[in-house]
């Protein structure tokens, strides 16, 4: 196996500054984009996801300013995401240098436009994001439901079902969140990561609730991750890119580590 | 000062490979075209893209690029990324089959529904999609300062076969070894993205500006 399991950081980004809150709220300045766009470029990261928490109530501008000035500077892939929801919201971030984009909310108002997405800019550049909570009590059969708003709002539809759908409407990757996770360092769902992977043929990020180097580990062989996404272990300074690279490697991963 | 054309169809990422051919040479002039003259007249042309090959056909002919772009990769030092790759062989099987601009014999493949990976048996996910290593199949002043076995950023559904291994430059394995790597005489074209490959991709832009045939 010569493919490298990713490491994605996650830049949630608020007018124009990184953030990082814990389960959606309280969140904390974590400093300019493209400054620590820079520097996780410089650490090894594979790709750069943003996420545009200011989206739904506009100001898309500035987003599109940040992803610009990344996309001058870093050179691995960049995916932005938040407040897409029309093709014109796709052609703006790729003509500004995004590679990918992040289609969550949308998605769920209107499958048909992942279809249509993937149909116009190729599937390689569609992510569909999901955010799953657990909505199973003890003792019953596992079940995760979609929520949207940033997590508010339930849909009542079937993660599992709803990542095989859209994959059969053209999503090039899974990008899945667990709300019960997201901010709380204490691992990733593992097994909604590993049911979802195992359920679908395309590349599954796992995403929500990195706190260590372990939980890396954890999402790719148990959770059976092709990419782990984190936030706050690097934005903080806990951890660098290298040294979980490194971690990984050593559990038998294989991981990306730039010889020169 | 080297004028580089970087192809207009339509087809994706161009800002990207204009960005980093840039980036590895400030002083090139770096043009996103679909001019035929503006073609004519560059010293070297990058055929980037990504998307489906029906609509990259499609849309070489609606903008009438077909005969530039044989001309240009008749005597110009000129790259193909991604699909620009895989428009350069003979016929792809992707979109129900199509012809392709034949300047490299060869196909372009689906990779197998049933994919596993030689040594864990684990199954693997199409689009290969990730950093991945090539091994130089032969030596090309494209792979100046990279060594054999570096990791590239893939993200592609089909994959490229060639008639002859003469036109093999370097070959990935995923689950099955393909070329990621093809070329002749004054053509290398890549089924990575060197624009996206940081430092070994951006090396190999600027071995590129600096190929003389």
């Amino acid at each position: 196996m010569a493919l490298a399991k990713r490491i994605i950081p996650c830049l949630d980004v608020d007018a124009g500054r990184v953030v990082k809150g814990v389960k959606f709220v309280d969140i904390r300045d974590a400093g300019d984009p493209v400054e620590i766009a820079k520097r996780y470029d410089e650490q090894g990261a594979d790709e750069i996801t943003f996420l545009d928490i200011t989206a739904t109530s506009g100001e898309r501008d500035t987003m599109v300013n940040v992803v610009e000035q990344v996309a001058n500077q870093v050179f691995i892939p960049l995916t932005v995401g938040g407040g897409i929801r029309k093709v014109e919201d796709i052609r703006r971030m790729l003509n500004a240098g995004a590679d990918k984009v992040g289609i969550n909310s949308a998605a769920v108002f209107n499958p048909q436009f992942v279809a249509e997405a993937a149909d116009k800019f190729g599937s390689q550049c569609i992510v569909v994001a999901i955010d799953a909570k657990k909505v199973s009590g003890e003792g019953e059969s596992p079940r995760w439901e979609i929520f949207t708003h940033g997590g508010r709002k339930p849909t009542g539809l079937d993660a599992i079902e709803w990542a095989v759908k859209m994959e059969g409407l053209g999503a090039g990757e899974i990008l899945l969140t667990s709300m019960d996770r997201d901010g709380t360092k204490s691992g990733f769902d593992l097994e909604l990561n590993s049911r979802i992977s195992k359920s679908v043929n395309i590349p599954l990020i796992a995403s929500g609730g990195v706190g260590n180097l372990d939980h890396l580990v954890d999402g790719i062989k148990i959770g059976k991750a092709d990419a782990v996404l984190a936030a706050s272990i690097f934005h903080f300074g806990e951890y660098t890119v290298q040294q979980a690279k490194a971690h990984m490697q050593k559990h038998g991963i294989e991981v990306r580590i730039d010889e020169r | 000062m080297v004028k580089i054309a970087v192809i207009d169809y339509g087809m994706g990422n161009l800002r990207s490979v204009s960005k980093a051919l840039e980036k590895v040479s400030p002083e090139a002039k770096v043009m996103i075209t679909s001019d035929s003259a503006a073609i004519d007249s560059a010293d070297k042309v990058v055929l980037p893209g990504v998307g489906a090959i029906k609509d990259c056909l499609a849309e070489i002919d609606r903008l009438s690029l077909r005969e530039v772009i044989l001309n240009a990769a008749a005597n110009k030092p000129f790259l193909g990324i991604c699909l620009g790759m895989q428009a350069l062989l003979n016929s792809s099987e992707e979109c129900g089959g199509r012809e392709c601009l034949g300047v490299i014999p060869g196909q372009v493949v689906r990779f197998g529904a049933q994919l596993n990976c030689d040594e864990t048996g684990e199954h693997l996910k199409v689009p290969h999609m990730g950093w991945n290593r090539v091994v130089h199949a032969q030596p090309h002043p494209l792979w100046n300062g990279i060594e054999s076995d570096s990791r590239f950023y893939f993200v592609h559904s089909y994959h490229a076969q060639t008639d002859s291994a003469q036109h093999s430059f370097g070959k990935t394995t995923y689950g099955i070894g393909f070329s990621a790597a093809i070329g002749r005489e004054n053509i290398f074209a890549v089924q990575f993205h060197p624009e996206k490959s940081q430092n070994n991709g951006l090396q190999l832009l600027e071995n590129f500006i600096n190929w003389k045939i």
